[in-house]
């Protein structure tokens, strides 16, 4: 250990390996995975969200699954919360639409809002 | 890297590792792996959580779900439902004893374990991977090592820490900045830092724990103590007991000298610091300073008169400072938060927090940590979640073998170095056992007392033959054979002893006695005058006998295993007291329940 300088940087580094367990605010992203979201798909959409947001070295986004959201016709279900907006669910998901939401919404804060449930209802 | 979605942290404390959380770790990876997730989530093996009753222990992260008691067949419903389909087991949960309701401790933070304590010297244990030195890293680990190295001077050094109040959480509670002045002012081209590790007071496993839970923050201290006293090499002294201890501190020194924050030009500041274990045999009075001193340097383990002190000649008759772990634990979050973030926890005298170690009647046996000045019945009740049985609240020992009992009169006094003394008792490194009223106090001192005259080195008269006859006498009171003029001679003796054994072994080893004399005088005359044992514990003062209402069904007097039962089918049995060995086997056999011990 040379410097101030490398400490940090090895800090840097390791905090992105622990930061689940630290208390933090950010963004929530949670995958509907019962038996309904698996069957439709929500497998590939999960494993795809956490591909991506590896790759984009995402900080602050906390990516999990969660039991029936409750549509289950409208499966694979994915649900943005970040602080201080309100909820954003995303339907019949797919790889392709997963990692779109990422790099626009989560990256950009733009809402795609033609994955969104209100525009699969229309 | 990775980016894992979920983390399962599993306890290997020494307490969950005994309960098999090991294989539980292992059947995590494999059922993660069946299932292709072990990519997605994955488990890291920490220190201890402190609720050691519960174990073993799992968390699952983001959520913090806290499963307890995880057993084996446990785990693949854990990955099946929780980490596969993100739905919490609740029936696995942990339930509070103090709430029932499952669902409201679906998270750790919710636990009324935990929340009244104050997380400072475990502040990692259970969060992070002990064995991965950039989690304690990116847990602002050698932070605080590498501000003194650039920022400080050692007088600085030594001047946060003597304005923290810090106190040595070893036992004897002396200003640890003030000791480390004393090294620091002491002439000698070489000066030593040692870690007492040598945790020998039955049941207290803080410094255990913290080893074995955050190895590092007791480095990243040894360093701090180091550069402040103007020392360049360390020892920490553990029992060859704590394996596990013993060998992630091993990979601990190891990762610090890989990545140069032990070893030569440590910051580029030039400083340097090195650092060896040193195993004991696991004697208790290698724990007293001087006698560590004489283990470290390969002499036997018998301490020696002070002064003088080892802030002047210590380790190789060079001026050393020993800190215990608990104490080296706190070190960096002071230098990093500053001193007034220490003592605005606690009470003035006695600032900071401290761990006990709970244990003997108590629903949550395990570790906790506290401001200093909560009190007693906080930390039984609120934390410790009572007695179990409902039974009654008799006393707690705290001190273990040097320490004293403290009653129900004492529930609220505030917990800090000088109360616990004003009532005859002591902090001692933080054991607390408590005792109810199923528990005889008399042999609850034998038992401490056999203790260190066990563990007495023998070098000091009054240590080696006081504490045995003291011994000698309480065996004979709780054998039925005492007279009020023992409880007399004991007191006497303990009274010499602690005006003239050589080291703090001796000096307080009657300590239990008199405090067990002082407050449950009652429960010695009643063992000495009426031959009773009030408690029922005393083997040679009890009798089992079998009471009016006896149907004759010889269910007692087959189970006895010395045939002491006689007696007519269908009419009263007796038993012969002569030849009744108090196994007390007949007692759940009687249908009438008319069987019982007076």
């Amino acid at each position: 250990m040379k410097s101030l300088a490398e400490l940090a940087k090895i800090r840097e580094e390791a905090l992105k390996r622990v930061d689940l367990r630290t208390d933090r605010k950010g963004t929530r992203i949670v995958v509907g995975m019962a038996t309904c979201g698996i069957s439709a798909g929500a497998r590939p959409v999960l494993t795809a969200l956490l591909d991506e947001a590896q790759k984009r070295g995402l900080k602050e986004v906390e990516i999990t699954q969660t039991g029936c959201i409750g549509v289950c016709r409208l499966e694979p279900i994915v649900e943005v919360y970040s602080e201080g907006q309100e909820k954003v669910t995303y339907v019949e998901m797919t790889e392709e639409k997963a990692r779109r939401v990422i790099a626009e919404h989560i990256v950009n804060g733009n809402v795609v809002t033609e994955y969104t449930i209100g525009a699969a209802d229309k | 890297m990775d980016f894992y979605r979920a983390h399962v942290l599993v306890c290997g404390g020494t307490g969950c590792t005994s309960s098999g959380s090991l294989t539980i770790e292992e059947m995590f990876n494999t059922a993660l792996k069946a299932r292709g997730l072990e990519k997605e989530v994955k488990v890291v093996r920490t220190g201890c959580f402190g609720l050691c009753e519960a174990g073993p222990i799992c968390i699952v992260y983001p959520e913090g779900s806290f499963y307890s008691h995880v057993k084996m067949a446990d785990v693949e419903r854990i990955v099946e439902e929780h980490l596969l389909k993100g739905r919490i087991v609740k029936d696995l949960l942990y339930v509070d004893h103090a709430n029932e309701a499952r669902d409201i401790t679906t998270s750790i933070s919710e636990v009324n374990f935990y929340k009244k304590q104050k997380r400072v010297a475990l502040k990692n244990c259970g969060v992070i991977n002990p064995e991965v030195i950039e989690e304690y890293i990116a847990f602002d680990g050698y932070q605080a090592l590498g501000k003194v190295l650039t920022e400080m001077t050692p007088q600085d050094v030594i001047d946060v820490i003597k304005k923290s109040g810090l106190r040595g959480r070893g036992g004897g509670g002396f200003p640890t900045g003030l000791k480390w002045e004393f090294a620091s002012k002491s002439e000698g081209d070489i000066k030593y830092v040692a870690c007492n590790a040598d945790e020998g007071d039955p049941g207290a496993f803080m410094d255990r724990s913290v080893l074995e839970g955050d190895p590092h923050a007791v480095i990243e201290a040894m360093a701090i103590a180091a550069y402040a006293i103007g020392a360049k090499k360390g020892y920490v002294y553990i029992r060859a007991e704590y394996p596990i201890a013993v060998k992630r501190l091993g990979i601990a020194i190891a990762q610090a000298k890989e990545m140069g924050l032990l070893g030569t030009d440590i910051f580029g500041t030039g400083f340097e610091f090195d650092l060896e274990i040193r195993l004991g045999a696991g004697a208790f009075v290698c724990g007293e300073e001087t006698a560590l001193i004489a283990s470290i340097e390969g002499e036997r383990g018998m301490p020696r008169p002070k002064p003088p002190f080892p802030a002047v000649k210590g380790i190789f008759g060079k001026p050393t400072i020993i800190n215990n772990v608990e104490t080296y634990a706190v070190i960096a979050q002071i230098i990093l938060n500053g001193a007034d973030w220490f003592t605005s926890m606690g009470t003035e005298r006695s600032p900071g927090t401290k761990v006990f170690a709970l244990g003997g009647k108590i629903n949550n046996t395990g570790l906790v940590e506290i401001p200093m000045g909560t009190t007693l019945r906080e930390v039984i009740y609120d934390i410790g979640g009572g007695i179990p049985g409902g039974k009654e609240f008799k006393a707690v020992q705290t001190g273990g073998p040097s320490g004293g009992c403290i009653t129900k009169q004492h529930l609220d006094t505030p917990i800090d170095f000088d109360n616990l003394t004003a009532i005859g008792s002591m902090m001692g490194s933080g054991g607390m056992i408590v005792v109810d009223e199923d528990n005889c106090m008399v042999d609850f001192a034998r038992f401490f007392l056999d203790f260190t005259v066990d563990e007495s080195c023998g070098k000091c008269v009054p240590c080696r033959e006081g504490t045995k006859r003291m011994l000698e006498i309480l065996e004979k009171i709780t054998s039925g054979k005492g007279t009020l003029e023992d409880l007399d001679t004991l007191e006497q003796l303990a009274y010499s002893i602690k005006d003239s054994a050589l080291c703090g072994l001796g000096q307080t080893a009657p300590n239990p006695v008199l405090s067990t004399l002082r407050y449950f005088r009652d429960e010695y005359v009643a063992h000495v005058v009426d031959k009773k044992c009030p408690a029922g514990v005393c083997q040679d003062l009890l009798q089992i006998v079998i009471g009016d209402g006896c149907i004759g069904c010889t269910a007692c007097a087959r189970v006895c295993p010395v045939g002491a039962i006689t007696g007519e089918v269908k009419g009263q049995h007796v038993i012969d007291q002569s030849k009744c060995i108090k196994c007390g086997a007949c007692i759940p056999k009687c249908p009438k329940k008319v069987i019982y011990k007076q």
